[in-house]
């Protein structure tokens, strides 16, 4: 085997890194407004779900064009409010794209945004973004309430590295169809948030669903990001639900 | 270099035809047994995977091959890794861009693919001494050897532990009414091991080259 001079290695490895890192960024840059494009089109596709809309788009030649022109449709009206229920000048489009920043924020100095989506029947229905922790990484959803702000009109939930088959059942339709109906507030008034607990029993529990089994971690932390991001709703939730 | 050997003579066929069987990465080999059981819960994302593998192999095979008379060969591993982990890192992003419900999908996984020890076992015992085509040749054979494993694992994993197929219920819903169930234990990692070893059992009994003589 031929022998190599430290120079020669020295220079290979200085070629090969800048070579890919070249290449790598390259790629990165060329392919970034795809994937955003992407990702606004998923938060879109997301807040539409959540309330039962555009859900089939198998049969869609121009899927982003079809969510777009569908968004444009049905959430007429959008608007952030902070942890007091005050009104924020924010655009809650952008908000919702950027929900990271405000996760990593204590509950009380977030923004808050509300997505208002209007039937063809007229009837409004209120989608908010939640954003918490799974078991190896964040999981986050949209959650659409009736005008009472009170009862789940549907729920959207997503990850992006819990376990396919255990956690990630969290993003299947029979995990959130358990969502339907259940009520965050009890009936004294108090905030109770959604408990997604080991057997229960949800029937007669309108406040909690069960939990994925094998998926303990991901159920808690879906829990917990419920109860976490939902406590920042309340103020504008009581003050909209007794409007309505 | 004196005589052109044919594109698919018999022994660069070979290369593709005994990963599959008589030395396959997984079931003869025993390597790549770490991804094996993580991303065989279900058969779509096996799928995918095998793809992604296809394609990071054959490249960062075709790579180091090209280059295999200019890596000094104290710094080789490296070299081999920095390939591999660029090929994985560009299927990443392309799948992100072009196909982004399957990344999202796949997840960590396709970041893994770097620690799969089926790849950088081929580069270093194949494409470091070979010619480009034999090597994309061999790296296609045992990309194509993971992925047939892959998908025989999670095809009985998913008919037997969710009763779905690709996502969609095979399993009518009758049997489930008079009492059948699915097996939870096929959803968890051991069984995909336990899975595997009954390939394993099947082909050594079919085949008494690959028991070991004491």
């Amino acid at each position: 085997m031929k022998s190599y001079s430290n120079t020669y290695i020295f220079i290979f490895s200085v070629i090969m890194v800048v070579v890919v890192a070249v290449l790598l960024s390259f790629v990165a840059m060329q392919l970034k407004p795809l994937q955003d494009l992407n990702q606004e089109i998923e938060r879109k596709e997301d807040i539409l779900a959540s309330v039962g809309e555009a859900e089939d788009v198998s049969d869609v030649k121009d899927k982003n064009a079809f969510i777009e022109q569908e968004f444009e449709k049905y959430i007429a009206d959008s608007y952030v409010v902070d942890f007091n229920g005050e009104t924020v000048d924010r655009d809650a489009f952008e908000v919702t794209l950027n929900i990271k920043v405000q996760a990593d924020k204590p509950a009380e100095e977030r923004l808050y945004p509300v997505f208002v989506y209007t039937a063809e029947s007229g009837a409004h229905k209120y989608i908010v973004p939640v954003r918490g922790k799974g078991l190896w990484g964040p999981i986050w959803g949209y959650m659409a309430f009736e005008p009472d702000m009170n009862t789940i009109a549907g729920a959207i939930f997503d990850h992006s590295k819990e376990t396919p088959g255990l956690g990630a059942e969290i993003n299947t339709s029979w995990f959130e169809e358990e969502f339907i109906g259940k009520k965050i507030f009890n009936e004294e008034g108090d905030f109770v948030s959604i408990g997604v607990l080991k057997n229960a029993e949800t029937a007669n529990n309108p406040h909690a669903v069960d939990a994925i089994s094998g998926g303990t971690i991901t159920s808690d932390g879906l829990d917990d990001m419920l109860e976490d991001y939902l406590v920042g709703y309340m103020a504008h939730f009581k003050e909209k639900g007794t409007e309505n | 270099m004196s005589e052109r050997e044919p594109l698919f003579s018999a022994k660069n066929l070979k290369l593709i035809r005994e990963p599959l069987g008589s030395s396959n990465p997984i079931t003869v080999q025993v390597l790549g047994i770490c991804s094996a059981l993580a991303i065989t819960v279900q058969l779509k994302p096996a799928i995918v995977m095998t793809l992604s593998v296809i394609a990071v192999m054959t490249v960062s095979s075709v790579v180091i091959s090209l280059l295999r008379k200019m890596i000094p060969p104290r710094i080789r591993i490296i070299v081999q890794l920095v390939v591999i982990a660029t090929m994985v890192i560009l299927v990443d992003e392309v799948l992100q861009a072009f196909a982004y419900e399957v990344s999202k999908q796949l997840s960590v996984f396709v970041g893994l693919i770097i620690t799969n020890c089926i790849i950088m076992g081929r580069l270093e015992a194949f494409a470091l001494a070979n010619k480009p085509w034999p090597s994309f040749m061999d790296a296609l054979g045992n990309a194509f050897g993971y992925g047939l494993i892959l998908i025989i694992v999670s095809f009985f994993r998913e008919l037997l532990g969710s009763g779905t197929l690709m996502g969609y219920q095979v399993v009518p819903n009758s049997f489930y009414e008079v009492g059948y169930a699915n097996n939870g234990l096929m959803v968890l990692p051991p069984m995909a091991l336990i899975v595997v070893g009954v390939i394993i059992w099947v082909q050594r009994s079919r085949n008494n080259d690959l028991v070991e003589q004491n």
